[in-house]
């Protein structure tokens, strides 16, 4: 593609000038591929690179290191015991305590059954006394896996600690030989509200997201890779195991399902286009919408300001589920609007409202209007409000009219500023389920799709797949794990190539 | 001279006619947009008190009005919903405000060296979508014994543990404080804790409230999660998935006006609540949820 300099831009026409813009943004697209693939490989070269040093140095503090050192490579915390820093030593080593302990006691047994996730699965034993079969429950997949995670979790964090102990103890030795004295227990304590402060705040919300956030996430990665579904629960009917990649070969394989139906990267492929689409319309049509009502109640001149406001911003309140399902009801075959409008007679038949696939679709990106204007008109009002007058000024007095003002300076201010927050909506909404199932519940029914997993609708989202899926009469845990994978990386490519294409990547100290 | 004056008043009339003509449109537009936004709450009023029949019909203005759908409301598992419902979101308020002003004021005001990879991480954690955990997080609330009738325990443990993600909002507040205030406190010997409290925590209260608001409102509306961990059972249903049982092809006939009612009951506290903290909650999306 031929470059034009700035000069040679505004040389253009208008039309012509759209195009170039057009171009530029899809050449630049590969460009930002690369460049993530490059920082990617950065970052694991550098990994590898800063083991290494760390590696070395840790030779090093042991070859220079004193006694207390040495012993301390064995016994954690024996160097900060023996130098006086009594509190931080017992803390290490009543962690090494703890993990010995662990590990002794039911950690080895869970990371040994890790690689097979268990082998004895339930065995009926006769009861002679009662003439029956008693059920026995051996292993238990699931939480093999589980306490598998989470013993390779805690692995790590023992390494780490270790590095630090060590670590801790060359520091020591360097503020000694220098003549200065080592922080007392009581300094660590004033630390902790002082200038290590943030380790105290932090300290509670990141272990509830490693806890529900960080674990489950790693433990549903790895279902992707096993059979876990209803029929292998992992206790009580068969256990299930590791089965590599087949899940993601079924998932995006062309050949069609036994009973005749399409294929699931068919199926895939429906529901991502149709994903696609409704937040491409679902955040745009908010996004414009919500802004000109926002500048409507803005002009200069209309009066009841608060007013206006208030009866959209009302709306905001009312719980969505309410709000959602009333409004699904009343577009139903035979709801409000269909009752009403046949008893007025100016229709005869009921309007498929949530019968056509069309329809359907049309109709939740409308309904989605009418929830999310009041939140955007919100957003937008904030920011029209920190558009500098002056410029409007001087373009009224270069005799710009309302739209040109509008071309020229609202909407490419809008656009700067809420560059990323339009990213964030625009995957906020591929996964939004609440609108979709509480409108919906995915229907109408794609016939042809839902031979592949759990009963596909037109209006299915891939959020909702999953969700069907998983709660479908057959439970493919596995399925869904895939699915959610492919989300991510969907959400995560889409983020990754917008960000770097978008001019406003903002400089966070820039706000303050 | 008469001409040059003539012509730019000419004009400014025409200009005048032309902002009266499209002050009117919008007038217009605004009073219908009002009435499409409102009249689906309108409708649900109405027909909460309608005594005739229990199902959707085609008029709004109810024939015979009366307390009926309330009195039935009573005499479900209503009230067990509302209750649960109300305690979810009370400790979500609180708890989960005490977290993310933790998370946030900290992300706003440290630099320390994990803080760039610990953003960076909870950024590509969020593109997970937290519908996939879901099962796992009722096996290990099952173990606990913490679903079906003890859901609301769960719920809170898993609603509060997680909320630590949703730093954006009020992150992008602590931002807009000047840290010249922090920088002078330090010199005159304050530690963190004491710069916190003592001068961050009142000027943050526009983003306090607004916090609270938020945790305060969201399990009104969960739905999801709180379905999948009650499993069925009515004693640890929210509202939001005990009506949304009403609302069956199997029950709708029965129980249309009833959700109508209940919606009343669900939405008016919030409401009204929501409208005296107005001010707090659109300063807070107005000023910290763009800059992210």
């Amino acid at each position: 593609m031929k470059q034009y300099s700035g000069l040679e831009i505004l040389r253009l026409s208008k039309w012509q000038r759209f195009l170039y813009k057009l171009a530029s943004f899809f050449v630049a697209i590969p460009h930002a591929i690369v460049r993530l693939l490059a920082g990617i490989w950065g970052a694991v070269k550098g990994a590898v690179q800063k083991i290494g040093s760390e590696l070395k140095d840790i030779v090093a503090t042991f070859a220079k290191g004193d006694w207390k050192t040495k012993t301390s490579y064995l016994i954690m915390g024996f160097g900060n015991i023996a130098r006086g820093q009594v509190l931080r030593g017992l803390l290490f080593l009543l962690f090494e305590a703890v993990f010995i302990f662990y590990m002794v006691t039911t950690g080895s047994y869970w990371l040994s059954m890790l690689g097979t996730l268990g082998t004895t699965g339930p065995t009926q034993a006769y009861d002679p006394i009662f003439d029956m079969y008693t059920v026995q429950y051996n292993d238990n997949s699931f939480k093999i896996l589980l306490y598998g995670v989470l013993t390779i979790f805690f692995i790590i964090a023992f390494i780490y600690t270790w590095r630090v102990n060590v670590k801790q103890n060359q520091i020591a030795e360097k503020i000694l030989a220098s003549g200065k004295k080592l922080k007392s227990g009581k300094d660590d304590l004033r630390s902790l509200v002082d200038d290590q402060f943030h380790k105290t705040l932090l300290a509670l919300p990141l272990t509830g997201i490693l806890i529900f956030t960080v674990m489950p996430i790693v433990f549903m990665v790895l279902v992707a890779f096993t059979n876990y579904d209803g029929a292998h629960n992992g206790f009580s009917n068969n256990l299930f195991t590791w089965v590599g990649l087949q899940n993601f070969n079924t998932m995006l394989s062309w050949s069609a399902g036994t009973s005749g139906t399409q294929s699931y990267s068919a199926t895939f492929g429906e529901i991502l286009t149709w994903t696609l689409i409704w937040a491409f319309f679902a955040t745009f049509t908010n996004y414009f919408l919500g802004m000109f009502v926002a500048m409507m109640i803005n002009k200069k001149g209309i009066h009841l300001k608060k007013m206006w406001r208030t009866i959209l911003v009302l709306t905001i309140a009312i719980p969505q589920f309410i709000s959602l399902l009333y409004v699904s009801k009343m577009f139903a075959q035979n709801g409000l609007i269909n009752l009403m409008l046949m008893d007025l007679g100016i229709i005869k038949k009921a309007l498929p409202f949530w019968d056509d696939p069309i329809w359907a679709r049309v109709t939740v990106i409308l309904i989605n209007v009418w929830i999310g204007i009041p939140h955007l008109m919100l957003i937008v009002t904030g920011i029209l409000m920190n558009i500098p007058a002056d410029l409007y000024e001087s373009a009224r007095i270069d005799g710009a009219n309302a739209w040109q003002q509008y071309k020229k300076i609202t909407l490419p201010y809008m656009l700067f500023v809420t560059g990323p927050f339009l990213l964030t909506s625009f995957t906020g909404n591929m996964n939004n389920f609440n609108v979709i199932y509480l409108l919906t519940g995915g229907g109408p029914t794609n016939a042809a799709a839902s031979g592949a997993a759990g009963s596909v609708g037109h209006t299915d989202l891939l959020i909702t797949w999953l969700f069907k899926i998983t709660t479908g009469a057959e439970s493919q845990y596995y399925l869904a794990s895939v699915v959610g994978i492919l989300v991510f990386i969907v959400v995560a490519v889409i983020s990754l190539v917008v960000y770097s294409v978008l001019p406003s990547i903002k400089n966070e100290e820039d706000f303050q | 001279m008469m001409n040059t004056n003539q012509a730019p008043a000419k004009r400014h009339m025409g200009l005048k006619a032309l902002n009266r003509a499209s002050n009117t449109v919008i007038y217009t537009l605004l009073v219908l947009i009002s009435i499409i936004w409102l009249i689906p709450f309108v409708f649900i009023v109405f027909q909460s008190f309608r005594v005739e029949s229990t199902w959707q019909v085609g008029y709004v203005i109810p024939k015979q009005w009366g307390f009926d759908n309330y009195i039935r409301l009573w005499n479900t598992d209503f009230k067990k919903w509302y209750l649960n419902t109300f305690i979810i979101a009370v400790a979500a308020a609180g708890l989960q405000t005490i977290i993310v002003l933790c998370m946030s004021y900290t992300l706003s005001r440290f630099r320390f060296k994990l803080r760039g990879p610990l953003m960076r991480f909870m950024l590509i954690l969020g593109m997970f979508p937290g519908m996939l955990t879901m099962i796992i997080l009722y096996r290990v609330l099952s173990d606990l014994g913490l679903t079906q009738s003890n859901a609301v325990p769960g719920l809170i443990l898993v609603t509060v543990a997680s909320s630590g993600m949703g730093y954006y909002v009020s992150k992008g507040f602590f931002d807009t404080i000047s840290k010249s205030l922090d920088e002078a406190a330090r010199v005159d010997g304050a530690t963190r804790l004491q710069v916190l409290y003592k001068i961050i925590l009142p000027l943050a209260k526009p983003i306090v409230i607004y916090t609270i608001l938020t945790g305060f409102m969201g399990p009104w509306g969960d739905f999801v999660f709180a379905r999948y961990v009650a499993m069925g059972t009515s004693s640890g249903y929210n509202v939001a998935v005990g009506m949304y049982s009403w609302l069956t092809n199997d029950q709708i006939s029965s129980y249309y006006t009833t959700f109508c009612a209940g919606g009343v009951i669900v939405a008016l506290p919030v409401t009204i609540l929501f409208m005296c903290l107005q001010k707090y909650y659109v300063e807070g999306v107005t000023g910290g949820a763009v800059k992210g």
